[in-house]
């Protein structure tokens, strides 16, 4: 009697050890931010994985083969065999992958099959270029955007808001190199000779040394990007302005002022966030065309021309770096909402 | 808040709270879309876009792909817009470049809205393993910028159109799953999805006969919105030379080949950039319009927060539940 039978030792320690599940349940309550700064690390790993196994799949294993794609139809055998064993072709996929995953980890992309340069090299100048393109654009549009925003939401339905609201409309639906062939034609060739048509970079300058080739890339992608953080801190302006905090606020005879800046600003501040976030990921695709129009160095422009001669490293590799920059962008943007929304970091 | 709330709350918004008759069929809700000030001049832009369009390579006075002048001529009473890179009428060109560009964004529109409605509404329908699929696919996809998916299809086949459709309507899907899946959550839990499911009605019939037509107006904001983001898309891939391939004439790609005249010709670029630059504006215009007649002049702009960040992927993370359940 006094010794326990198997079955309350189950029991036991069923109480004391509550299962993964429930613990991981009690841990993320406790300690929201840590939680959904680990979570969203396991997520953003698991899709850096997902991804580079899909565009490694994709550009060797499907269809038609990339030797022959390289070289085109009418490549000797003899050549197609050496770029064969030069892309490790001729080995199992599996072990191809693991091996091209190995290398990735330390850093090591291959060469590109166009220039010979090592993959890294090559694109490393060119993430600079774009990453100054992109964070100028950012910088300026947030300010831009917020701005207007919040003004056309504290003057709603006035005439200035109509027009704003419509021409934003208008702006965010052109496609962005659209607008920067009116720029050129406006500011740099027909109009007005202001600014270079073309931000070609020498090789071994960098853009921050010549700024007026940015003036018009930069504006060409504010007049895309601008409008729709425009509409977004205007509907979040409005949601935090006619809340019932807000009402009691006024009813209490606070000044306007200090309804609008302690009141409706912090609590609009989240959604703002996340809309220039927003912005950031939509730049990465959106700088692809607006680089091609105005011949800039960056890594959009290198990944057309890398598609177009089927230079396979260098997809694959600004590929990840994209992919990287989404999940990065995307925790950040996760943290500094939880940052500014006590509420949602307080345990429950 | 719990995965159901969030479900509530985006249904109301989807579903319309104004008058549920009015929009009971998606023409209603066009009807009274084309009655609103901004719906009427879009849909008239579009009009005219597509009469030109699809009217403009039979009244051509050249044959676009001849050499009827000199390279970037001005224009003159003969030829109306000049002569493009090798002396082709620009003004028969561009009757002529819009159609491929307007049949493919529907083609690819269409693609993206059957496959992301069909995962969307099973991934609502069987929460479990299925919906954890779709979700975790969704999220996948949404890592690569469209521009930039379809550029790494283009890099394994090469420019060809089917692809071309395949890949511009594949990266709309995971954005349209992502809105139809929270919109057939709300609905999953009606009681008539729960009757019918208590008759044996099999699956795949409730989904389709129960639940997909009370999806209509998400579908239609949906299918507008992906409608113009297609033809911006396909427009820049035909830009950079990944559309119909030369000579056919293409308005994206009459921009990048005449780009080099604009002092001699100017017009060469001009007049096929104002064409897309209409269809882009009257395209999400009336977007933009069916989404205020359907979700009220906020929720406009609320879905346009929700539309960019499912384009994104980041709607999962503004949400409420964050932290676990």
């Amino acid at each position: 009697m006094s010794s326990p039978t198997a079955e309350t030792v189950v029991k036991q320690t069923a109480v004391v050890r509550p299962t993964l599940r429930v613990r991981r349940a009690r841990f993320a309550r406790a300690h929201p931010m840590l939680w959904m700064l680990a979570s969203r690390l396991v997520i953003g790993a698991f899709t850096i994985v997902a991804v580079a196994a899909i565009v490694y799949f994709a550009t060797t294993v499907l269809p038609g083969n990339a030797a022959v794609a390289t070289l085109g139809q009418n490549a000797t055998p003899e050549r197609v065999a050496a770029l064969e064993k030069r892309l490790h072709l001729d080995e199992p996929v599996l072990t191809r992958f693991s091996g091209w995953v190995t290398l990735a980890v330390q850093g090591r992309f291959g060469t590109s099959l166009v220039n010979g340069k090592d993959v890294v090299e090559y694109v490393a100048p060119k993430l600079v270029n774009s990453a100054v393109l992109v964070a100028i654009t950012s910088v300026i549009a947030a300010i831009v955007g917020l701005g207007s925003g919040a003004l056309a939401a504290l003057r709603r339905d006035k005439p200035v808001d109509h027009v704003t609201s419509v021409a934003a409309l208008v702006a965010s639906s052109l496609p962005e190199y659209v607008v920067a062939v009116f720029m050129v034609i406006l500011f740099a060739v027909n109009v007005f000779q202001w600014f270079p048509a073309v931000s070609v970079l020498p090789p071994g300058t960098w853009p921050w040394e010549q700024p007026e080739k940015l003036v018009l890339p930069v504006l060409s992608l504010l007049i895309v990007v601008v409008p729709y953080i425009m509409r977004m801190t205007r509907a979040a302006t409005i949601e935090a302005l006619e809340s019932e905090y807000v009402q009691m606020a006024r009813l209490k005879g606070a000044p306007g002022w200090r309804v609008v800046m302690l009141h409706a600003f912090p609590n609009a501040l989240a959604p703002a966030i996340q809309v220039v976030a927003l912005n950031v990921l939509y730049l990465a695709g959106g700088i692809v065309l607006i680089e091609m129009v105005f011949a800039y160095p960056g890594i959009g422009a290198a990944l057309v021309s890398a598609v177009l001669t089927r230079d396979i490293p260098v997809v694959q590799f600004i590929a990840l770096v994209l992919a990287l920059v989404y999940v990065i962008v995307n925790i950040v943007t996760d943290a500094l909402v939880l940052l500014v929304t006590p509420r949602r970091r307080l345990p429950r | 808040m719990n995965r159901k709330g969030q479900a509530e709350q985006n249904g109301q918004r989807a579903m319309g709270a104004r008058s549920p008759r009015a929009f009971r069929g998606g023409i209603g809700l066009l009807v009274t879309t084309a009655r609103t000030k901004r719906g009427r001049v879009a849909a008239a832009l579009i009009l005219v876009v597509l009469l030109i369009a699809f009217i403009g390579p039979f009244v051509a006075p050249y044959d676009p792909n001849q050499f009827v002048t000199t390279t970037f001529a001005k224009p003159t009473a003969q030829h109306w817009l000049g002569g493009d890179v090798i002396g082709r009428d620009v003004f028969s060109r561009v009757l002529s470049g819009g159609w491929s560009l307007l049949l493919l964004a529907v083609a690819a529109t269409l693609l993206g809205m059957i496959v992301g409605t069909a995962s969307g509404v099973v991934g609502a329908y069987y929460p479990g393993w299925a919906d954890s699929v779709v979700m975790r696919t969704v999220d996948i996809m949404l890592a690569f910028p469209q521009i930039v998916f379809a550029l790494i299809l283009m890099s394994i086949v090469g420019p060809k159109v089917w692809l071309l459709i395949l890949a511009v309507g594949l990266t709309h899907a995971p954005q349209v799953a992502r809105v139809i899946r929270s919109a057939a959550l709300d609905i999953c839990e009606r009681d008539f999805v729960k009757a019918a499911q208590a008759w044996g009605i099999p699956g795949r019939t409730v989904m389709l006969r129960s639940i997909v037509p009370n999806l209509v107006t998400p579908l239609m904001v949906e299918v507008g919105l992906r409608l113009s983001y297609s033809i911006i898309v396909i427009s820049g891939l035909a830009f950079l030379g990944f559309g119909t391939q030369p000579p056919t004439p293409d308005w994206g790609r009459m921009i990048s080949e005449n780009r080099i005249g604009l002092l001699s010709n100017l017009w060469a670029t001009v007049a096929p950039a104002v064409f897309l630059g209409i269809v882009g504006v009257a395209t999400n215009t009336f977007a933009d319009a069916v989404a205020r007649v359907s979700l009220g002049v906020e929720g406009a702009e609320v879905s346009v927060v929700l539309d960019s960040a499912s384009r994104v992927g980041l709607a999962e993370a503004t949400s409420p539940s964050i932290s676990a359940e």
